[in-house]
């Protein structure tokens, strides 16, 4: 039967920069997905794109394709992206200029668009779409003026349609993570349009893979069993026509394969495991069957899958006013007490300068005591030394300033022992906020747009 | 049959991350027999109890049998969740280890 290997080089953009790098060198494989967005990146790169807009894009994935172009086009890998965020025709364009430098042609380079409803989104609006927030239930009209960014999740036919057209690089926007991984086996082995069960086996194979070396070893809660992690191989599926697929790596890398480590990332940021809900089908996680297959190989079977939603999920953001963070060190006796009285004076001389917060708009950590697991996990007896964080958030600018520029005076007039205060007075960042919505499917589908140029 | 109290991390492992203004933490259990004992024991409620200073809202549980598995959403246990929480976790990402601090009473000879 025929198999075709599709891995995973880049779980999110801060990923390792290395690990792409080793996953095409480190043995044969035939794609390799990169994810580089997250909630918010694409409100990133739209303020980027309005100061320059041959910007908007992963810049990241240019380093990528400067160090290996030569050998993508020698061995025929394939490269499925999202780094084109909000410019993937800029993007494509940052690839023929490398190109050309590196003197390689012949590289057909795909671009899916459709995904950006920002230039639509009056016309949305207007059209009755209330794009209701998913968890809080109310509309985004309201706030209309402080959206940042709109994006439809696309699902794999766009990528599937670029690969039909010969393309060997395809940049999208938006997609999802895990049509990333299924458009090779749509294109591959001719999957149809409601072959729910291997579409569905397609899109787990995707959630396996999509976050990199978390199906490979990373962030495994037995880390002591793990070898080498530092030198951890990226993940592979070996995918066939019948939806069925293992999960490897290169030999020679660390990290390990079992089906704890796949069943782990499979939980990962999981909802109702009967329902994935994702463009291209609903896929039904309590179908799926892992089973040992040799040294770091784990095979994937039974997965069934149901229909696609009329809606596709849509991720809005907007400017949600300021905050800052900023922090000290209290070592030595009574680290604790004197950390407790340090956040005090902070706040009761911001009170004294008519800068208050509400309660949940500031938070006082005491990271090294309880500041992930309060109430579960805390030291027993005295800690020698915690770290003092302190955050604030609020609309106006000037009133998280000022908080900014209470940190400092601790150490000269708060308790003592009082260090590590390092990199001047916090800066208030701007909030860019996530808004989930669903928007029907026909508002974008007609939309969406696939180009393949070759330099 | 003589029982000890133990953290769960001696017969489960967990992954967590952020779900909109909550957390998912998916626990996997070691064997079947674990498997029953946390699906018999390991209730919402319980979890609730455990998280009290961290999750807001109501908590669900989910089964996978298939995987050992049992998922909870923490809701509102974030902060304000993404780019929004001021937290040092704000994506939840140390949930997981925390339900595996949880101690539950566990028969004896499954420790040896």
């Amino acid at each position: 039967m025929k198999t075709v290997r599709i891995g995973n080089g880049q779980g999110f953009w801060g990923d390792n920069v290395d690990a792409p790098v080793e996953l095409l060198r480190g043995g044969p494989i035939d794609y390799i997905g990169m994810d580089y967005l997250a909630e918010v990146t694409l409100s990133i790169m739209m303020r980027q794109k309005l100061r320059n807009p041959d910007l908007g894009y992963a810049t990241d994935f240019i380093d990528f394709v400067r160090r290996v172009l030569p050998e993508l086009k020698e061995h025929g890998v394939k490269v499925l992206t999202n780094a084109g965020g909000l410019n993937p025709r800029a993007c494509r364009a940052k690839i023929f200029e490398v190109a050309r430098e590196l003197g390689v042609s012949g590289i057909k380079v795909g671009v899916v668009e459709g995904d950006d409803l920002m230039p639509r989104l009056p016309e949305l609006l207007a059209g009755g779409n209330e794009l209701r927030n998913m968890e809080s239930g109310e509309p985004l009209a309201p706030l209309a003026e402080r959206v940042t960014s709109v994006n439809a999740y696309l699902g794999a036919r766009p990528v599937v349609e670029a690969l039909e057209e010969g393309a060997q690089i395809v940049l999208c926007g938006r997609v999802t993570d895990t049509a990333l991984a299924l458009a090779p086996m749509i294109f591959e082995f001719g999957w149809g349009e409601e072959d729910w069960d291997l579409l569905a086996a397609g899109t787990i194979a995707g959630h396996i893979l999509e976050c990199g070396a978390q199906a490979t070893g990373g962030n495994f809660s037995r880390f002591w069993e793990v070898p080498d992690l530092w030198n951890v191989g990226y993940p592979f599926v070996d995918a066939k026509p019948d939806g069925t697929f293992t999960v490897s790596k290169h030999p020679g890398t660390g990290g390990m394969v079992t089906v704890d480590t796949v069943g782990e990332q499979l939980v990962y940021e999981m909802g109702n495991p009967n329902e994935y809900i994702t463009p291209d089908c609903v896929a039904d996680f309590t179908s799926i069957e892992l089973e040992a297959a040799g040294q770091d190989r784990v095979a994937v079977a039974g997965i069934r899958g149901r229909p696609r939603t009329p809606y596709l999920k849509i991720s809005a953001s907007y400017l949600d006013g300021f905050k800052a963070s900023g922090q000290v060190t209290v070592s030595g006796p009574r680290a604790v007490e004197k950390a407790r009285l340090a956040a005090d004076v902070v706040w009761r001389r911001l009170g004294r300068a008519g800068v208050e917060f509400e309660e949940d708009q500031k938070v006082t950590e005491l990271i090294g005591l309880d500041a992930c697991l309060p109430g579960i996990l805390s030291t027993t007896g005295e800690p020698p030394e915690v770290v003092l964080r302190l955050a604030v958030h609020d609309p106006e600018r000037a009133r998280v300033e000022r908080f900014g520029k209470e940190i400092a005076p601790l150490v000269t007039a708060g308790p003592p022992g009082v260090t590590g205060f390092a990199g001047g007075r916090p800066k208030p960042q701007e909030v860019v906020a996530y808004w989930p919505a669903l928007l029907a499917r026909e508002e974008v589908e007609p939309h969406l747009e696939v180009s393949v140029e070759e330099v | 049959m003589a029982s000890r109290r133990v953290p769960l991390s001696r017969i489960a492992h967990a992954r967590s991350g952020d779900k909109g203004d909550g957390s998912n933490v998916g626990i996997i259990a070691r064997d079947e027999k674990a498997y029953e004992l946390l699906r018999r024991e390991l209730t919402a409620a319980r979890v609730k109890d455990h998280f009290t200073e961290i999750c807001r809202g109501e908590v669900e549980r989910f089964e996978v049998p298939n995987l050992r598995a049992l998922n909870f959403l923490l809701h509102d246990s974030l902060g304000g969740g993404g780019t929004a929480s001021l937290r040092t976790d704000a994506q939840g990402k140390t949930h997981g280890q925390g339900l595996l601090a949880m101690e539950l009473a566990v028969p004896e000879e499954w420790l040896s």
